[in-house]
This record gives C-alpha cells, structure tokens and sequence, in this order.
C-alpha cells in the first residue's frame, strides 16, 4: 500500500527540517527549563558589579564595577575560605583518591565470589544515604555522652570531648567520612576496569613464577592505567568543590575557622545573616571561572594524554 | 592446570579476607549502631557507650517523634517531591535525551553545546535563588522540583541509550505515518526499559535526599522534607525545648535523634538491595561514554 516515493536528497538541510521539524517543539521544554533555570542565573551575574538592592530589582541597582571583588580580595575570611577548600580537597585528595584503587585490586584479589559480592554490594549503601543522615551517623558516633569513640576514650581513662566542635578534629571528620561514604562506589569503576583484564595475563604471569604482588604491580596496575589517569584528571578538575552538603551538616559557628569553603561562605554571605547578596555572587563568580578554566585545561590535557578521549 | 598454592598465596588470601570484612563492619556499624541507640535506654548508652545490642525494646523515643505531626507532614512533603520531581524529571530528560539522540537532527550539536556547558559553568547559589524567587516558588514545594529538574548527566546518559536504538527504525516509523511523539510512545520507550528504570531511580534517590534546595528556598517548617527536619534536629542541641516542648521525662535527645535518623533512612535501606543493581548499570553506561 505505502507508495513508493522519490524522496528528494536525504541529507539535505531542508530536507531534514521537514522531517525533524515536531523534535523541536518536542525540546521546547527542555530548552526553556535551561534558559530560566540555568542561563538566566548566569545573565544574574552581572549582580556582582552592582550594589544589589532587593527592593531595586536587578536592573535598577547601581553599577560598581570591581568594588565587590576588591572587597573580597581583601577580606580575611574569603582568603581562609580559599584556603580551608584546597586543604580539604587536598586531604580528600591525597587519602580519598587511593584508597578505592586499593579497595578495588584487594576485593579482585579476594577468593570466595559470595562473599565478595556481598562486601561490594555493602560497600556502596552509604552512597545511597543523604548527607543528613550520613551526618547524624557522625554526629551519634562522636556524642561526647553516649558516642561510641567517647566510650573508647573513656575505657583508656580519658574524658570525652564535644569533637564535632572542636576545629582540631573536624577536617579529619570530614575527610573520615567522606571516604566512608564513597569509597565503595568510586570503587565500582576500577572493579569493572579490573575484571576486563585479560585472564591469560595472569596465568601466563603465575606459570613464570610471578607472586602476588608481581601480579598485581605488572599486569593489574597497567591494566587499569588508563581509568586511573581519566579520573585522576577529574579529580583535579574539581579542586575547589568540596560537598556542600557534607559541610553544612557538619559544621558550626565553633568550627568555622577551618570549615568554611567557598561554597559555603557564598551560602552564609549571600543568603544567611550577612545578607550581602552582590558578594555572594562575586565569590561565586570567581569559583565558577576558575572552575571552568580547571575543567578546559585539564580536558585539554587528557586529550594529549589519551589521543583524543577527553573527558567528553 | 592447576596451579598450586604457595604459603605466600594463602598469607595474601587471609589478607584480603581480614580487610574486606574490617571494610564491611566499618560500613554497616554506623548504621546498626543508631538503630541500637534508637531502641536502648540512655543509661545503657552511657554505660556501654560501644554497644553492639540494644538493652531491651524501648520504643519511647519512636513515640516522641511521632508525638506532634512535624514528622509525618515532613514525611508527606518527602513522598510529593519525590514523586511528582521524578515524573517531571523523567519527562523533560527522556524528551531532551530523545531529540540530542537523533542524528540527523539540524542543530544537535548546538543543543548539546548548550545543555552540557551548563555543567560546566553556572550563575551560582544567589542568582538561582532570585531566579527561583522571582518566579514566585519560595516556600512552595515547587522550588524543591522545578530548579533541579534535570540533571544534564542523566539527560546525556538517556541520550547514549536512545542512540544505540537504529535511528531507521524512525524513519521506517514515519514512512508508516507515526509521528515523533507516537514513535517514542510506542516504540523507543518499551525499547528502552532498563535505561528508564536506572535513570529513574537515579532521580528518585535524588530528590529523597535532598535537602539542600529546602535549606535556601524553605522556610516554613510545615513544608520541610524529611532530610531537612533531620538536619535541624541534628544541629539543635536542646531539641527537646525547641521541637517537642511536651518531651516526656527520661527520653534523652541522644536516644531522640537515633530514632530520627532510623525513621529518615529506612525507606532507603529498605529499597537499596532491589536497585543497587540498576546504579551500577547506570554507572557503567556513563562511564563508558560521556
């Protein structure tokens, strides 16, 4: 029944508007969600060259040009903020990046399939839990009453302190669980990078005599090189975030000093007691560029890197 | 062949074995330990403060959080957003990953430049928030859905899935008068179930656990979400005076806030054994093509 037709050229633009031309109004929703909710934000930038009054609206407010950053670049708290973020990204860095590769090449290394599917399937439900909850495990766990550390402490003759809100131990708390909570599921990609390891390898490495170790040095750490560096690059091009919601449920007035981040001093500038909307957005502004300038660079490197396989 | 193994071997197998299971109880016992606390009585918290078993049944702090009606409205608040943000997120995701996935689409590649440099660059906390304000949604359940409704990850997740669907099998659709929308109904979506199933749950997990958009864009407490309540508890030292002024004597607010956090994370330990499955796939789909 269906006649043939002579289409004109297939790939023709006009061609293919015709035939595409119901996918626009199809994505007319999409694309209005990102102007209002993605694209006019950026447009409210210009906030932070003005001297925003909430009762002037945006367009009314005076230009001030630099005066916000000149404010912030002088500020002492933004300076330690900067600061409290690339120690905790450092930190998080330097103990959260290994120790899912550890995790992963020790569970391939495990004999017993049941059992270690059952420690893999258990090692990410905390990725699963919100902040909130994974923040009241650390807050019930160092309780100076009826924590289980405080009953350690207490067993060595110790007194137990209020430690979520002493400034000594809380980058260690934040580093602490921020593995606890994402060790298992960073682990997932080295695991399946892992298991497509050629099997021969092994055997091959196992008749010369190769041990464990050897095994595990010559032919599972190249094996995985490639997912190693990728994220490895990731990581850093995420430098300046540190989880705001892991912060905020974790920290106080009394922890301040080594808490705060960027994010949240643009949080507790712009929207908490200060109030000073214009500041906000220009320390926000300064992360965002300097964010965006770390992911170009560092996309840049992994395609020198990898020969054209750049993180998108 | 069977290769035979060294005492090294076995050193190394016992190895593995006595780390992997300090792994599993360092994870589970935060989670035992609350649901411990949320059962035992005080003194026995006090006493034994490492407590791996409850003294007991007592349910007075469960009773204290269900005392006045903030738990169940939070409770209400959470299954809303939770319900109507994954079916709209669904929708706006499966049609952006739909149209992103056809390739001979004019002005794919300038569509995907827009939505994925959103990842990449934004107006931030306070210019989203006058956004949001402006557009009338403060201390509405609609700031809590509309401003996060679509991940560009998982968009651009659903749209990998969509491209490995043979686009001729839309031109076929079309020569047999199926129109676009009646093609995705009828044909890619029952194609596409176990994509949909990932990316869903993806964004139910999400808005269950957020409370970062009720933190800045909520402030009547009546319609906080579950994870927001918790937070304040968490974070209010006396919460006996400030939340439940009728508190009856001799539950202790350690014992309160265990029942607290038990009540905010059941519903996801009880769902995780069922759709951890489905993460992984979705981790994987990803990483395989970003």
């Amino acid at each position: 029944m269906v006649a043939q037709r002579k289409l004109p050229s297939r790939e023709s633009l006009s061609y293919r508007f015709r035939q595409y031309w119901p996918a626009y109004i199809l994505l007319l929703p999409v694309v209005a969600w990102y102007i209002i909710f993605c694209y006019a934000p950026m447009g409210g930038l210009v906030i932070a060259f003005k001297k925003y009054s909430v009762l002037a609206g945006i367009g009314a407010s005076p230009w001030i040009g630099l005066k916000n950053f000149e404010k912030l670049f002088t500020s002492q708290a933004f300076y330690q903020a900067i600061k409290n973020t690339l120690i905790l990204s450092g930190l998080n860095f330097v103990f959260g990046f290994p120790l899912p590769i550890i995790f992963a090449i020790l569970l391939n290394e495990m004999p017993g399939v049941k059992y270690k599917k059952v420690v893999q399937t258990v090692s990410y439900l905390p990725h699963f839990i919100s902040w909130s909850v994974a923040g009241g495990l650390v807050y019930m766990l160092l309780s100076p009453s009826t924590g289980a550390i405080a009953a350690v402490v207490r067993a060595m003759g110790g007194t137990p302190q209020n430690y979520i809100g002493i400034s000594r131990y809380f980058r260690p708390i934040v580093v602490v669980s921020d593995i606890w909570k994402s060790i298992g599921w960073s682990a997932i990609i080295y695991i399946a990078a892992i298991t497509s390891v050629d099997e021969e390898l092994y055997e091959a490495a196992t008749i010369d005599g190769a041990g464990r170790f050897a095994r595990i040095w010559h032919i599972t750490l190249p094996g995985i090189r490639g997912i190693i560096s990728i994220q490895l690059i990731l990581t850093v091009s995420k430098i300046l975030n540190v989880s705001f919601n892991q912060i905020f449920v974790l920290i106080s007035d009394l922890t301040l000093d080594v808490g705060e981040t960027i994010d949240y001093y643009v949080y507790r500038v712009g929207l908490g007691s200060t109030n000073n909307m214009s500041l906000a957005t220009a320390s926000g502004m300064f992360k965002s560029v300097i964010g965006l300038v770390l992911i170009v660079v560092t996309n840049y490197i992994s395609h020198k890197l990898t020969d054209g396989e750049g993180i998108w | 062949m069977k290769i035979k193994k060294t005492m090294g071997d076995h050193a190394f197998n016992a190895i593995t074995y006595i780390v992997m299971t300090f792994v599993l109880v360092v994870t589970l016992y935060p989670f035992w330990y609350v649901v411990v606390g949320s059962v035992s009585s005080m003194a026995h918290l006090i006493k034994n403060g490492f407590v791996l078993w409850p003294d007991g049944l007592h349910l007075d702090a469960y009773e204290q959080v269900f005392r006045n009606d903030l738990v169940p409205v939070a409770y209400r608040n959470t299954l809303i957003v939770t319900l109507g943000g994954t079916a709209l997120s669904m929708l706006l995701t499966i049609l952006g990953g739909f149209v992103l996935s056809l390739k001979k689409l004019p002005g794919r590649v300038f569509f995907t430049f827009f939505f994925v440099f959103t990842m990449m660059f934004g107006g931030g906390l306070v210019p989203t928030f006058l956004v949001v304000s402006r557009l009338g949604m403060i201390d509405t359940l609609f700031a809590l859905i509309v401003p996060g409704a679509i991940s560009t990850y998982n968009m651009i997740l659903m749209r990998n899935f969509f491209e490995s669907v043979p686009e001729s099998l839309y031109e076929a659709a079309s020569i047999d008068g199926e129109t676009l929308p009646g093609y995705v109904f009828h044909i890619l979506l029952p194609l596409s179930g176990a994509a949909i199933a990932t990316i869903t749950l993806f964004y139910a997990v999400g808005y269950w656990n957020d409370y970062f958009s009720s933190i800045i864009y909520i402030r009547n407490n009546r319609l906080w979400p579950m994870q927001t309540v918790l937070r304040q508890v968490l974070q209010t030292a006396q919460m006996n005076n400030m939340m439940y002024d009728d508190a009856k004597k001799g539950v202790a607010p350690e014992t309160l806030k265990d029942a607290m956090i038990v009540v905010t994370m059941i519903p996801i330990l009880c769902v995780y054994p069922f759709v951890q499955k489905h993460f992984v796939k979705g981790v994987m789909i990803g990483s395989i093509k970003g």
